[in-house]
Formats: structure tokens, C-alpha cells, sequence
């Protein structure tokens, strides 16, 4: 098959809907159009039976009991906000103490800088060199005000899967709510609520080849049964979680998703561990001075996120401009601040400003996989050439030993 | 964000890339920017007896804007004297690239090269001059 420009190789951002997902999609915009609230004619209770099931494929990716345990939402940010929002509210006589990490999404970072302004106290947690955090360290943040734990499943920038088996064996023994934001690791790698005891989870259709615009918040309703205060007043969908009528084609698309997750997930991820061994490799057999950003041992299938030491990321992204990636430069993002998950691995600034994430999904190829890696060496052995840092290192220069003006 | 044409015709084929020899008491070398910063430039010249830039030269570790600065860079203080190398404004840099305000301190950078390197040979025509080398 011929190779077709330009190649999607940033599945951490956004996925392809699979085409399976569209076609039982397609007829909830037409024909099966109704308002799953409507009580009195076919047209509601047909909408309301697809949500019912598909809510029913969702709980069980997660591994809830059932579908009255997923509040469905308008994705992961949502979620996000929902449960950690929520929770502070409801509990809130209880405690006023979270603790969650440094390298969490923003959706969670941001909800946490809010709730201080409101009074509540937050621990953010580091993590090792291999971005992963010590569940030791979660122990020792638990005070008698701690209401809520939130540890993401797997990292969007650098794939590191956290130790949630363990935090949840502790913030259960603790009676401390644990919330995760799964977004990026459901279906991917291993994730179950009863096992890992984790008692809100955000997920989202959109980064498992789903609908973009809608998402679920896993919400325990037994041993415990976890409050929350609605953010959203309304109707009182949701069990008076989340109000808003329900967007069905979505949700009917978001439960394919789920479905094919729960079949095929294994088999995939089995698949792009082979695609990425076969991208490191080619780049890495062929070019000097590149660096794996976090743990290589508990990491997302489908990520890989290097470092090509002396070539600045945004830089390189223009050159390798028929392949879709991204990169941790500042260049890249609004704050011009290179990526603060990896400073948080103690990566060095000119090493994140270096930093591509590939993120390889269910519709790449082996043949991709070798024109981009391809294309990856000579673009950088090209910008090398034309990289000061590159030619002082070349005649043994230490980097560091500069003085530099910072500008 | 998209870049302008003019940034991806100097990113894709750059002028004037190469080095020049530091030690030549004829070239000025200005070395600006931190790799922690994420840009670093070096650009050189090579100044002739009439005071006039014959030769320039850049490396540049970047994003393509701040590639496609130094080397407009270089192609504008060609054939200048130090004195009208001098007056090239970041501005103009912004202009003729079309830089979007998140690269402007690309425009910035190029211009703190130039007088980077012109004020470098300068110096070392001064302390030529006192130790009495000079012609």
C-alpha cells in the first residue's frame, strides 16, 4: 500500500473515530433522533434504551458494576472538574486536604489552584526520574483532613503508568476518596476500578478512536458511596449530577468505542509495542545524543517521547512537517515554558526544548513507522549541521561550562 | 500556528549556514541565547579593510523562525558597513518575515547577534591596535 501524507503519529492528542464507531452512530442523528428524557412516545425510550446500553459497554471497561455508576459528561475536562469540585464540596466539613501530583493534566491542575483560592490546601506530589510517583509519598501526604487523592493513569506527554494498584490499597485503608483521571491509559493498559480501588475515574471517546465532545465520570456508588455536588444545575440529569440533555449519537459512539477497547485492547497494545520498538530503534540505532524521557517499564504502548539533544523541537516539527507529532519546546505552547512534566523528571530545559512525543495508535503502519523514523534522521542530522551547540560538542565543549546570556 | 512563506523558504534552504574562523582577527563572532532558553545564535563576520562585512555566517539551534531571522540576518549585513549593520531594527526582521508576536524575541535575538558580533570585532581591532600589531 502506497504511504499516504501527511501521517498522524499524535494519537495522545486526539484519535480517528473508527469507522464501526460512526456507523452505529449514524442513526441517532436521523431516524433515532430523540431525547432520551422524554418519557411518553418510541422516540425517547428508544434514545433512552441506546444510552442505557451504552453506558452499560462503558462500566464495563472500567470494571464498575453498572451503568448507574457513569455520569456521563462532556469529556475528561469536565470530568475533571466534576470530581474533584464536586467532592471538595460535598465533603467538605470533613476535611479541606487533596493531594494529587505535579504532573498531572491541566484539567486537574488548574481545578486544584481554584479550590485553593476557595480554602482548600493541596499536595502536589513529585516524581522520580522515571515520572512515576512513590505511593510512599502518597502515604506520608494523608492527614485527617485529606478527603481526596487524584493520580492520573498513565501520563499524556511521556505514557509513565502510575502505581494505582498500590495508592488504592492505601487511600482505601486511609478512608481517603481516590479520583483518577484515566484519559490516556484505559483500555490501553491495565485499568480496573474494584481492583485498583479507585472510586471516580475520568475517561473521554475521543482518545480511543470515539466521538470528540463527550466523556464519563465513573462514579462509586457503593463501599463507598461517593457524593458530589453538581456543577451544573438543570433538569437533574444524571441522577442530578449533570444536567444537560444527553447527547445520544455521542454516547452510542463513546459505547462502540468502549466495546472495541474491551475486545481488542489487548491485541492492540500488543501491536504498538511492536510499532514503537521499531521506531526507537531505527531512530536510535542511528543517531547519537537522544534521550527516552521517563520510564521505558510502565509506559503506554503507543508512546514514545525523545529528546534529540542539540536540534529544538519546534524546529524539528517543521521539518518533519508530513508527520504529525508534538513537542514539549516552549515554542510550541502559549506560556512559552518548555514542558513542565518533564522538569518535573528533573529533565534539563535545553533537553525539554529538544523533546518529541510520538504517539502511535491503532491506524499506524509498519511503513509509517520506518518513513518517519527515516525522515527523523536525516532532519535531524541536517539541523545538527546547522546547530551551534551541536558543532561546540562536536569539539568537546562542555555546554554547561558556558556562559550563557539568558535572554 | 503556520508559518509564512517567507519563514519556510529561509527555513528550508537557509543562506549563509557555516563558521568562520574565531581566531581570524578580521571576523567578529557574536554567540547569543541559552540552550536552556530553547534558541541560541552564532553569527559571524568578516569585515574587510573599507569597514565593510564581506562575508557573514550563522548557526543557529531553534524553532524555524528563529532559523529563517539569522539568515536573513546574514543575507542584510552582506555587503554593509559596521555602521549600517548597526541600524538593522529587530522590527524590520518582524516585517519582512511577518513574525506572529510569539516570535518576535526571534527578531530580537538576530538583532542582538549582529551587534554581537560587530561589537566582538571591534574589540579585537582595539587591543590589535594596542598591542601594536595593527596596520
Amino acid at each position: 500500500m502506497a504511504l499516504k501524507l501527511p501521517i498522524f503519529m499524535d494519537n495522545h492528542s486526539t484519535t480517528p473515530v473508527d469507522p464501526r464507531v460512526l456507523e452505529e452512530m449514524i442513526p441517532y442523528f436521523t431516524t433515532k433522533f430523540g431525547n432520551a428524557a422524554s418519557r411518553s412516545h418510541k422516540f425517547g425510550w428508544e434514545a433512552e434504551e441506546a444510552v442505557d446500553h451504552a453506558r452499560e459497554r462503558i462500566a464495563k471497561l472500567v470494571g464498575a458494576k453498572d451503568g448507574k455508576e457513569i455520569v456521563i459528561t462532556s469529556g475528561a475536562t469536565e470530568s475533571d472538574n466534576l470530581a474533584l469540585k464536586g467532592v471538595a464540596e460535598f465533603y467538605r466539613d470533613k476535611g479541606n486536604h487533596i493531594v494529587t501530583t505535579v504532573t498531572e493534566h491541566k484539567a486537574i491542575l488548574d481545578t486544584c489552584k481554584r479550590l485553593e483560592k476557595q480554602g482548600f490546601e493541596v499536595t502536589y506530589l513529585g516524581v522520580g526520574k522515571d515520572g512515576r510517583v512513590d505511593p510512599d509519598d502518597v502515604r506520608r501526604a494523608l492527614t485527617d483532613k485529606t478527603i481526596l487523592v487524584s493520580v492520573m493513569l498513565a501520563n499524556n506527554e511521556i505514557g509513565t503508568v502510575q502505581p494505582l494498584e498500590e495508592i488504592g490499597r492505601i487511600t482505601r485503608e486511609r478512608g481517603v476518596l481516590l479520583h483518577s483521571d484515566a484519559v490516556q491509559g484505559i483500555g490501553k493498559v491495565e485499568f480496573d476500578v474494584q481492583k485498583m480501588n479507585v472510586d471516580l475515574a475520568s475517561i473521554t471517546a475521543h482518545k480511543m478512536y470515539g466521538p470528540k465532545g463527550i466523556g464519563a465520570l465513573y462514579v462509586r456508588r457503593s463501599k463507598p458511596r461517593v457524593r458530589l455536588v453538581a456543577q451544573m444545575d438543570g433538569g437533574g440529569h444524571e441522577r442530578g449530577m449533570r444536567s444537560g440533555t444527553l447527547a445520544v449519537p455521542l454516547i452510542v459512539g463513546f459505547g462502540k468505542a468502549c466495546d472495541i477497547m474491551a475486545q481488542e485492547g489487548k491485541a492492540e497494545s500488543a501491536h504498538l509495542l511492536a510499532l514503537r520498538k521499531r521506531l526507537r530503534e531505527r531512530i536510535m540505532g542511528k543517531l547519537d545524543e537522544v534521550y527516552i524521557n521517563g520510564s521505558m517499564e510502565h509506559r503506554l504502548p503507543g508512546n514514545l517521547n525523545l529528546s534529540f539533544n542539540f536540534v529544538e523541537g519546534e524546529g524539528l516539527m517543521m521539518a518533519i512537517k508530513d508527520v504529525a507529532v508534538s513537542s514539549g519546546s516552549a515554542c510550541t505552547s502559549a506560556s512559552l515554558e518548555p514542558s513542565y512534566v518533564l522538569r518535573a523528571l528533573g529533565v534539563g530545559d535545553e533537553l525539554a526544548h529538544s523533546s518529541i512525543r510520538f504517539g502511535l495508535g491503532r491506524f499506524n503502519t509498519e511503513e509509517e513507522v520506518d518513513y518517519v523514523a527515516d525522515l527523523v534522521v536525516s532532519k535531524v542530522t541536517r539541523l545538527r549541521e546547522l546547530s551551534p551547540l551541536w558543532e561546540m560538542h562536536q569539539e568537546g565543549i562542555d555546554l554547561k561550562s558556558v556562559v550563557w546570556a539568558a535572554h | 500556528m503556520s508559518y509564512s512563506t517567507k519563514v519556510i523558504e529561509h527555513y528550508e534552504n537557509p543562506k549563509n549556514v557555516g563558521t568562520l574562523d574565531k581566531s581570524d582577527p578580521n571576523v567578529g563572532t557574536g554567540l547569543v541565547g541559552a540552550p536552556a532558553c530553547g534558541d541560541v545564535m552564532r553569527l559571524q563576520i568578516k569585515v574587510n579593510d573599507s569597514g565593510v562585512i564581506e562575508d557573514a555566517r550563522f548557526k543557529t539551534f531553534g524553532c524555524g523562525s528563529a532559523i529563517a531571522s539569522s539568515s536573513l540576518a546574514t543575507e542584510w549585513i552582506k555587503g554593509k558597513t559596521l555602521d549600517e549593520a548597526e541600524t538593522i531594527k529587530n522590527s524590520q526582521i518582524v516585517e519582512e518575515l511577518n513574525l506572529p508576536p510569539v516570535k518576535i524575541h526571534c527578531s530580537v535575538l538576530a538583532e542582538d547577534a549582529i551587534k554581537s558580533a560587530i561589537a566582538d570585532y571591534r574589540k579585537k581591532q582595539a587591543e590589535r591596535r594596542a598591542s601594536g600589531t595593527g596596520q
